[in-house]
């Protein structure tokens, strides 16, 4: 039994899988049922001023015929009174003393409603404080969430108000809504975050309903853009947290969070340099018990791998993510199809010869049967081919030696550069 | 036939037993089903149908929501694809050759096909239009799935299509001659509907050579197809044969769709004579009516057995009985005329005859007799060899001989369907004739270009 014990900027939490700021996490009763579930930790569903909702607030998107591909949301932060949410931390805390309680925290641009509400929770008992700096429906209107989360300078001057006054470690949210994530994630380290987490939902409309013709969803015929996450959001926020994480400007731990569905994709967001994850749609689709099998698989992940703590793996993939002109140029692939293991479907060859670069062929053996062959010297090793191929092991993409030495374009550049401007007369 | 639940006969309310036994898919099985399909290029399952439904962009369409365009895809290759989803041996057609059956398991096609089909009837949906009219007639002799199908195509390319039928409806085998539980009439209805509708004319109840003449028709109109199928079950040729109580499997299943269900076979003893799907046919039918034993009767093995593998398991299920290697030799009756029992002799097989089939020999002195109520006979069907001799056409047999465009001794006059079927031609299914059908009124329509463009 590998350690799941983690730590995130000296918050600890007896395993890496902690429910999400959101409605999973509205109130006492469903964290506590959570905890019995098994999840490490849960960020409390934002604290600030009361709202009012509106009715009709999420919507998902299917991809063919499997639900819930990706999810929209247009609920705003707690519409509960801040003493009932508080009175409801400290019994869970007390009840579950080992779990992680981490509350998200949203109030206007000001230092004194930070000051206020940080000592009002920390009053109760957290482990610590997320800044919610991300959501990008309602609450932006008004100045907050990702508004002030899209502006450095506010992401820097509001973390430092809120250290001004936590005791406990401060987490900044951030908004996948802008254009480079490592600058408002380096404001929020010079603001003295103690630790950032990504990702908020990304501004999304699910639809538009073809008979109605109203916005899906919608509030009485009119809609407005909500949040969107989900599975389908995973490859922007791995891409993020990878960013983030190998980024030499911020050195803060991340907990990384968009689409984790599973013990895998949790892994995959730990490689790539999260210190923990967070996890809310996977739950909202299936309940809290979908924990078990995370904290299972992960287990034996570990064990299958003979390493002693999930800390060991937290970055391992870093250095192995990097800028496109630090690739290869001269690193080449080819696929290859397994004609035994191939049922002839023929999908990588109408893939190849419509759209990508016509080099497999449809052929016939000499008893009649249809065979299909990758031309390799035609093939540019894209992956389309296997990515279409619905059998596996069909199509390997393999490796073939190249002539000459590594070469990036970032080394070919320099070396063109060194030709044309040499750093020093040979003659002379 | 998976999903088919197990048989509950009831015998007080005999309708019940002849309602449909296959269930149809739901929205969201069909959704399902039809995401799984891979969409294969150049798919293996198109090659298989011998209409070349384009399967996969019909599955496509389901899984779009596009319901509609997806039964016209169908329909457009197939004038009676609906009746098809439900009597196609898919097993050795389409889903046969679906890739899938190499690593997980074969598309289920013909529940889409019945899926789209049944969307199509349920909505009312209006597939076709008829063409611009090119001043050309045709007389289409029967109205069966080739005759259907071949008035479909010309009706399409602006035919004026007239089809005689000898029959009170048309629809042919679909409407009379395959079994409720498999295929309702009023699937068979809505495909003559939708033919009916392009303004084909269709004169029911009218035998040609006897409520109208074979030359009517040749001067009448432009051309005439023939598609009149095959004719009744032929004789055994064994004592007892006229007893009250022995029935020509056609006709039996004929009645279960045309005739209030009657009583009669209640708890009695049934015996079928032949093995190909048609004796299956009547002993299923049988034992919907209440018999209270069913066997069936070959006279060679269940090697030799023409019935498809499902047809037989279906039996099998259904508690049919077989008995291979059983030859009836004579039916006894009772002092009422009534058929009373069977005898039979028990065959061996011997050498292989002129059709490569190892020939059944009677073992001598094997006899026994079988106490029976009712014998049904199912073993081939004759030909309409008098009808094509009102239209003086060349035939083997009652075959008529055509050439590859599907035209017969007499230019005007091209033949589809069953009646132009010979032994050990392949098989005589609803799908291939539909598809002569098409191909005929194609090969009418190029005869019509040439002439257009050398006139």
């Amino acid at each position: 039994m590998a350690d799941l014990r983690t730590n995130l900027a000296g918050i600890e939490s007896p395993n890496p899988f902690w429910l999400a700021s959101a409605p999973p996490t509205n109130s006492g009763y469903q964290v506590q049922r959570a905890f019995e579930a098994g999840w490490g930790g849960a960020v409390w569903k934002t604290l600030g001023d009361p709202i009012l909702n509106v009715s009709s607030r999420f919507a998902a998107v299917s991809f063919n015929g499997q639900r819930v591909a990706g999810f929209n949301n247009i609920e705003l932060i707690t519409d509960r009174p801040l003493e009932v949410n508080l009175q409801e931390i400290y019994e869970t805390k007390k009840r579950f003393p080992n779990h992680t309680v981490v509350v998200s925290l949203m109030v206007e641009p000001q230092q004194e409603k930070w000051h206020e509400i940080v000592k009002r929770v920390e009053e109760v008992g957290v482990d610590g404080l997320e800044l919610n700096f991300g959501c990008p429906h309602g609450m932006a209107e008004r100045g907050m969430g990702s508004a002030s989360g899209q502006v450095p300078e506010l992401v820097e001057k509001q973390t430092y108000w809120v250290k001004e006054a936590a005791q406990t470690p401060v987490i900044v949210k951030l908004t996948p809504n802008i254009t480079d994530i490592t600058v408002t994630a380096e404001s929020a380290a010079r603001g003295g975050a103690d630790a950032i987490s990504m990702i908020n939902t990304i501004n999304s409309l699910a639809g538009v309903d073809l008979d109605s013709w109203n916005t899906i969803p919608h509030v009485g015929g009119k809609g407005a853009h909500g949040g969107y996450c989900g599975p389908a959001v995973r490859p922007i926020a791995l891409n993020m947290v990878g960013e983030c994480a190998r980024s030499p400007r911020i050195n803060v731990p991340i907990s990384g969070m968009g689409g984790i569905s599973n013990w895998q994709n949790a892994v995959e967001f730990m490689l790539m340099g999260a210190s923990n994850v967070q996890v809310c749609t996977a739950a909202m689709h299936h309940g809290f018990r979908i924990v078990e099998d995370m904290i299972d698989g992960l287990n034996n992940y570990l064990d299958e791998k003979g390493i002693s703590s999930v800390q060991d793996i937290i970055g391992k993939s870093v250095p192995k993510y990097s800028d496109w002109g630090n690739l290869d140029l001269n690193y080449k692939i080819v696929a290859r199809i397994n004609n035994d293991v191939c049922i002839n479907c023929n999908k990588c060859h109408i893939a190849c010869e419509d759209t990508s670069h016509q080099c497999i062929d449809m052929l016939k053996d000499d008893h009649g049967n249809s065979y299909l062959e990758v031309r390799e010297e035609d093939c540019v090793g894209c992956n389309l081919c296997s990515i279409v191929c619905p059998v596996d092991g069909a199509i390997d993409m393999v490796e073939v030696g190249s002539e000459h030495p590594p070469m990036t374009w970032n080394d070919r550049q320099a070396a063109i550069g060194s030709l044309q401007n040499p750093s020093a007369d040979p003659i002379k | 036939m998976g999903k088919s639940e197990k048989l509950h006969i009831s015998l007080t309310e005999l309708p019940k037993n002849f309602q449909e036994v296959h269930p149809a898919l739901s929205d969201r099985e069909a959704v399902e089903e039809a995401n799984r399909c891979l969409y294969c290029y150049d798919a293996p399952c198109i090659q298989a149908c011998p209409t070349g439904i384009d399967i996969p962009t019909f599955i496509k369409k389901i899984a779009s929501g596009n319901i509609k365009g997806s039964a016209k895809t169908i329909m457009t290759a197939n004038p009676v694809g609906a009746s098809c989803a439900r009597v196609c041996p898919t097993e050795e057609l389409c889903e046969g050759a679906c890739v899938l059956n190499h690593s997980t398991k074969p598309i289920m096609i013909g529940d889409l096909q019945r899926y789209a089909t049944d969307w199509a009837m349920k909505n009312n949906q209006v597939l076709f239009q008829k063409g611009q009219s090119n001043g050309k007639s045709v007389a289409i002799v029967g109205g069966g799935p080739a005759g259907l199908s071949a008035a479909r195509e010309l009706a399409l390319l602006g035919y004026d299509v007239t089809i005689f039928e000898a029959s009170p409806t048309v629809g042919g085998l679909n409407t009379y001659g395959i079994v409720s539980f498999r295929l309702p009439q009023r699937i068979s209805y809505w495909e003559v509907d939708q033919v009916e509708s392009l303004d084909v004319k269709i004169r029911t109840n009218t035998a040609v050579g006897k409520d109208v003449s074979a030359d009517k028709l040749l001067n009448s109109f432009d051309h005439v197809v023939l598609a009149a199928g095959m004719g009744r079950v032929p004789d055994l040729g064994i004592d007892g044969e006229d007893l009250d109580g022995v029935y020509d499997a056609i006709e039996f299943v004929k009645d279960t769709k045309t005739q209030p269900l009657s009583n009669r076979l209640v708890g009695k003893n049934v015996v079928v004579i032949g093995a190909g799907n048609t004796a299956i046919d009547g002993a299923t039918c049988s034992v919907r009516l209440g018999a209270g034993n069913v066997k069936i009767l070959y006279r060679r093995t269940q090697e030799e057995m023409s019935a498809y593998d499902f047809e037989y398991e279906f039996a099998k299920q259904d508690g049919v009985e077989f008995r291979w290697l059983t030859q009836p030799i004579k039916i006894h009756g009772d002092e009422n005329g009534r058929v009373k029992a069977i005898e039979c002799i028990k065959m061996e097989l011997g050498e292989p005859g002129a059709d490569g089939r190892r020939r059944p020999v009677p073992v001598e002195g094997s006899n026994f007799t079988l106490p029976v109520d009712a014998v049904i006979k199912a073993i081939g069907q004759t030909r309409h060899q008098s009808l094509i001799d009102l239209f003086r056409l060349e035939h083997i047999d009652g075959v008529v001989q055509i050439s590859e465009d599907y035209r017969t001794s007499n230019p005007k006059v091209f033949a589809c369907g069953d009646i132009v079927f010979g032994k050990g031609k392949g098989e005589a299914m609803v799908v291939t004739a539909a598809q002569q059908g098409k191909k005929t009124a194609y090969a009418i329509h190029s005869h019509y270009i040439e002439e257009t463009v050398t006139a």
